[in-house]
């Protein structure tokens, strides 16, 4: 969690050959951390007159070499100048890593030439800045669909939540420049609140392993990494700027970075999205606009020997729902599920009417690092987070502009780490963590709460291992203890608390009787211990086999064991369950990746068994004046989760790519012999890529995005009595809709227009055919089709 | 190690002070609940009124909504009816009626009556001349043989689209919509001929 002060260095992995003086060398350049290309880095052959920089794709040739030994002298903004011999017999080809500096290398496991890790023996992938820039006007979760094996689980448009191998919500862990986000993740409805501009680049760890993180992270874990200061004296900045057709979007980012060589540095981003109503390809999505603004600064000290920064960050987030989809009653679903188009439309409006959410996220964080001679590192940290969020619904009278739902979730956390690396083939890290957050749901909304108030204190500790055994094996292991203690307040309906049997089971618990309602105040205490074992194996120089097995627990969230009521928007009561025991999980992964010139592959298999896997079944139903209602209740059961993904590059020349990502996944209810609800089905997204450096670094890319029906459900479908129509009707609520094939066009160019900028210009046209279709995994399915075809135009500038 | 003996003590000392140093949160009575639509049907003609009602004092709580019908309809007769909507979960019960006719545009109630009972027509305009339903009128048919029993379902809809295809004559089919209420009672018709 220290990845984020660093300085350059760079590094050399190559081999070479023999011939006359017709022998070319090259390269390409890629940076440490997050493997992303390096342009415009500058190469030189010392003793020649030969210079050349790297292209956009961070590649780089000198030709007419002679059997010789050169020496390549690599810069780059912000890198200590570095020299590598090459001995040069034949062709030469290479891939160099730039770092900024040794420490660097105790603070990410280095496995392999090319790539920086989080964990060692878990399949991870890496979003460069160069892939999240395309998606300066999306969210988290569009931008990390790119990575095959996850997907996301949508509210409409704009709240899209990224979704691991099938895992979601609670079950992920989302880190933002060293703060594990604490912003009431546990609902489907609610996006992390990040702004994906202030990221330098995201891993996503696939599993559980990354014990420096989370010990619940069931699912995995979302890195985002923040931009390195370097120890030179520099000024630069980015801004990027779009427009899009569809929703009349506009949005801007903007980022300023300052450097100074004797260790100070100070970096600033700020960015704006505005977006009016959705159009699906027959109607607009009324009330689908949103707006977005986010700031965050980050300013401090590093030297070899200590350091220290502070980090604030502000994320704004108001959207709309697609009005349609707000309903009071089983008879309004049944309405909007057999209506072909949403019953309620309307013009284009930037308005962002009721029903709405707008939620409010503070980061502030300080970090200090001290280093200790022939023993490691110490960083200690402090982080504060206030997450407010407010949701407004439709209401009537006095409390029409009174949110429904007002949570404000404030969160303090002490972390502390020390990395023992003094030995170069053990590397030991061990840290702690003590946090304490309180929930506040506020009163004046009127509405009883949806979330109860609570305290929470949690404690842990982790040890990490990673042992270099030698060339061609290294081990990693871990281990985790968390504990968490809960302390809740809540009100419970009377006549909730005795249908639920707690008046029997738990009458202690009562420290109020209001009547028609209860206080009760369960005081929850859950122990979580987690281990991680893995082994990394080169086959060759150019494969290598991945293997792990991670053992974690997750706690019930806060929901599953609280919830008690009417959820407005899927028109059911959904109840949790006080006595749930914590979900625990078993996987095993296996991963094979070849990384070759012009072929890369990466496989990743899993069998991930979670124990007293929790989630909503129907159960029945409940009469209110409201009409009748089903009733869903969180379950436990055993359940395994079992896929693959497969994603791979092939270059034709070097003009042409080609790449393919697909992934499967089977999601299985041991106890009920079912399928598990919510499943990406299986999903193939083939492009083909045409760069031209010569033409001002024209590059087009044309993608075609398959995804399938899901075959494999729950079939959840019940017969509701409609008194209106005086009949029973089938509710279909789980037949997945059909597959759809989509087809995405990406267009991009340098425009040389000033000495001392650069500019790049994007045009991109999403869902070209504007195809109608609807998504398994967007709740809103039943009221509305997805959004049809985008053009959107980005120009992107670097000072 | 001692700092983590002294990391505890600082843990334990927070953790007991954040279990006893909170005020209990208030109660929150909600006030926009509906628990009771009480329907008033009197005899245009002169008589007792017959008063049913459909009452769920626990909202969405899992509790039954209780059904009462005060008494039997006669049979070829013209009844004024009127609707009261209640939230007694407060004390005194706070009248949502008012609130409705204060935003008579967003609210329609439909009525869905069995035909042989009768038919149901509004009596009452929100300010476009489209329907609200607090007032109606109710004929009741002349069975051939009494008694006879059937269905009326009430359904109060918030924000309906007031203006699509037969929502003004009371087909419920385009309203759209959120339903608030949805009350069926069973009627019978039996009196002297």
């Amino acid at each position: 969690m220290k990845n984020y002060i660093a300085v350059f260095f760079c590094l050399i992995v190559s081999y070479g050959f023999s011939q006359d003086c017709t022998y070319t060398l090259q390269g390409k350049i890629i940076d440490f951390h997050d493997g992303s290309i390096i342009e415009g880095a500058t190469v030189y052959l010392k003793n020649t007159q030969k210079f050349t920089a790297t292209n956009a794709t961070g590649k780089f040739s000198f030709t007419n070499l002679c059997e010789s030994s050169y020496v390549l002298v690599i810069s780059h903004i912000g890198c200590k100048t570095m020299e590598r011999e090459i001995n040069l017999k034949t062709d030469f080809y290479g891939t160099f890593t730039l770092e900024h500096h040794s420490e660097e290398l105790e603070e990410v496991t280095v496995v392999g030439k090319s790539t920086s890790k989080k964990s060692n023996s878990l399949a991870e992938a890496r979003l460069s800045k160069k892939t999240l820039e395309r998606y300066s006007s999306g969210s988290l979760g569009d931008a990390l669909k790119e990575v095959s094996g996850v997907s996301s689980i949508n509210t409409g448009n704009a709240i899209v939540k990224p979704m691991i191998h099938g895992l979601h919500s609670s079950r992920i862990v989302i880190v933002n420049n060293g703060v594990r986000l604490q912003d009431q993740e546990w609902g489907i409805e609610h996006a992390p609140n990040v702004d994906i501009n202030s990221a330098e680049s995201i891993s996503v760890i696939k599993g559980a392993g990354a014990l420096a993180y989370a010990s619940d992270a069931v699912g995995g874990a979302i890195v985002l990494n923040a931009k390195k200061p370097v120890l030179v004296d520099s000024l630069y900045g980015k801004t990027l700027m779009g427009f899009q057709d569809n929703g009349r979007a506009y949005n801007i980012s903007s980022s300023l970075t300052k450097n100074y060589a004797n260790g100070w540095f100070f970096q600033t981003n700020g960015s704006y999205k505005r977006f009016g109503d959705y159009k699906a390809p027959d109607y607009y999505l009324t009330n689908t606009g949103s707006e977005s603004y986010a700031f965050s600064l980050e300013g401090g000290f590093k030297s070899f020997e200590r350091g220290w920064n502070i980090f604030v960050s502000s994320v704004h987030n108001e959207i709309g729902i697609l009005r349609a989809s707000h309903i009071g009653a089983i008879q309004d679903l049944v309405n909007a599920i057999n209506a072909p188009e949403p019953l309620i439309q309307d013009e284009f409006s930037y308005q962002i009417n009721f029903p709405k959410q707008e939620v409010n996220h503070l980061i502030l964080k300080a970090q200090y690092y001290q280093r200790f001679e022939s023993l490691g590192k110490l960083t200690v940290q402090y982080d504060f987070q206030e997450n407010n969020r407010l949701e407004f619904d439709r209401r009537r009278g006095d409390n029409r502009f009174k949110p429904a739902v007002d949570l404000n979730l404030t969160t303090h956390s002490f972390t502390s780490d020390f990395l023992f690396d003094s030995n170069n083939d053990w590397k030991i890290k061990t840290g702690g963590l003590f946090r304490f957050q309180k929930n506040f749901p506020d009163p004046a909304t009127e509405v009883r709460r949806l979330i109860p108030d609570y305290n929470k204190v949690e404690v842990g500790f982790y040890t990490t291992v990673k042992h270099q055994f030698s060339d061609n094996w290294s081990f990693d292991a871990g281990f985790r203890y968390d504990f968490a203690f809960n302390n809740v307040k809540k009100f419970y309906l009377t006549s909730r608390w005795e249908t639920l049997g707690y008046d029997v089971l738990f009458p202690h618990l009562i420290i109020r009787d209001e009547g028609t309602q209860v206080l009760v105040n369960p005081k929850l205490t859950f122990h979580n211990v987690a281990f991680s074992a893995g082994a990394v194996h080169n086959l060759t120089d150019t494969e290598k086999i991945l293997v792990n097995y991670t053992y974690a627990k997750r706690p019930p969230n806060i929901s599953e064991l609280f919830s008690d009521g009417l959820h407005h928007a899927a028109a059911r009561i959904e109840l949790g369950d006080l006595q749930f025991e914590p979900e625990s999980s078993n996987r095993f992964s296996l991963s094979y990746q070849v990384q070759k010139n012009k072929f890369s592959l990466e496989a990743d298999g899993y069998v991930n068994s979670i124990n007293n896997y929790i989630f909503l079944m129907p159960t029945g139903a409940e009469q209110t004046i409201r009409g009748s209602f089903p009733v869903w209740n969180y379950r436990q059961v055993n359940a395994i989760f079992a896929g693959i993904d497969l994603s791979t590059e092939f270059l034709f020349s070097d003009n042409w790519k080609y790449t393919m990502r697909t992934s499967y996944i089977y999601g299985q209810d041991k106890k009920n012999n079912i399928p598990i609800i919510d499943m990406p089905p299986f999903q193939i997204r083939n492009s083909i890529g045409y760069t031209n450096k010569k033409w001002s670094n024209f590059s087009s890319t044309i993608e075609s995005e398959w995804i399938g029906k899901q075959t494999r459900f729950p079939n959840f479908n019940f017969l509701q009595y409609i008194p209106e129509l005086d009949r029973e009707v089938l509710v279909d609520i789980s037949t997945p809709p059909n597959a759809y094939h989509l087809v995405h066009l990406r267009n991009s160019i340098n425009l040389n227009w000033f000495t001392k900028t650069n500019t790049k210009l994007s045009f991109n046209i999403q869902n070209i055919f504007n195809t109608s279709y609807r998504n398994y995994l967007n709740r809103l399915r039943y009221f509305a089709n997805e959004v049809g075809r985008t053009f959107q135009i980005q120009l992107k500038i670097t000072y | 190690m001692k700092h983590m003996t002294k990391l505890l003590a600082i843990i334990f000392t927070i953790t007991v002070l954040s279990a006893c140093s909170d005020n209990d949160p208030d109660v929150i009575n909600e006030e926009e609940l509906i628990t009771t639509l009480r329907v008033t049907l009197t005899p245009q003609v002169g008589g007792s009124a017959i008063t049913l009602e459909y009452q769920d004092l626990d909202g969405d709580g899992p509790n039954e909504p209780v059904v009462s019908v005060s008494g039997d309809l006669r049979s070829n007769t013209v009844y004024d009816g009127s609707i009261e909507v209640l939230n007694e979960t407060e004390d005194p019960a706070e009248d949502i009626t008012a609130e409705i006719r204060e935003e008579d545009e967003e609210h329609q109630f439909f009525f869905s009556l069995a035909p042989e009972i009768g038919s149901i027509t509004y009596d009452d305009e929100d300010s476009n001349n489209n329907p609200i339903g607090l007032s109606f009128e109710m004929t009741t048919i002349s069975p051939f043989a009494t008694p006879v029993s059937g269905t009326l379902v009430i359904t109060l809809r918030h924000e309906p689209n007031k203006t699509a295809t037969g929502v003004q004559d009371g087909d419920i089919t385009n309203a759209g919509g959120e339903t608030d209420i949805s009350a069926t009672f069973t009627v019978t018709i039996d009196n002297p001929r």
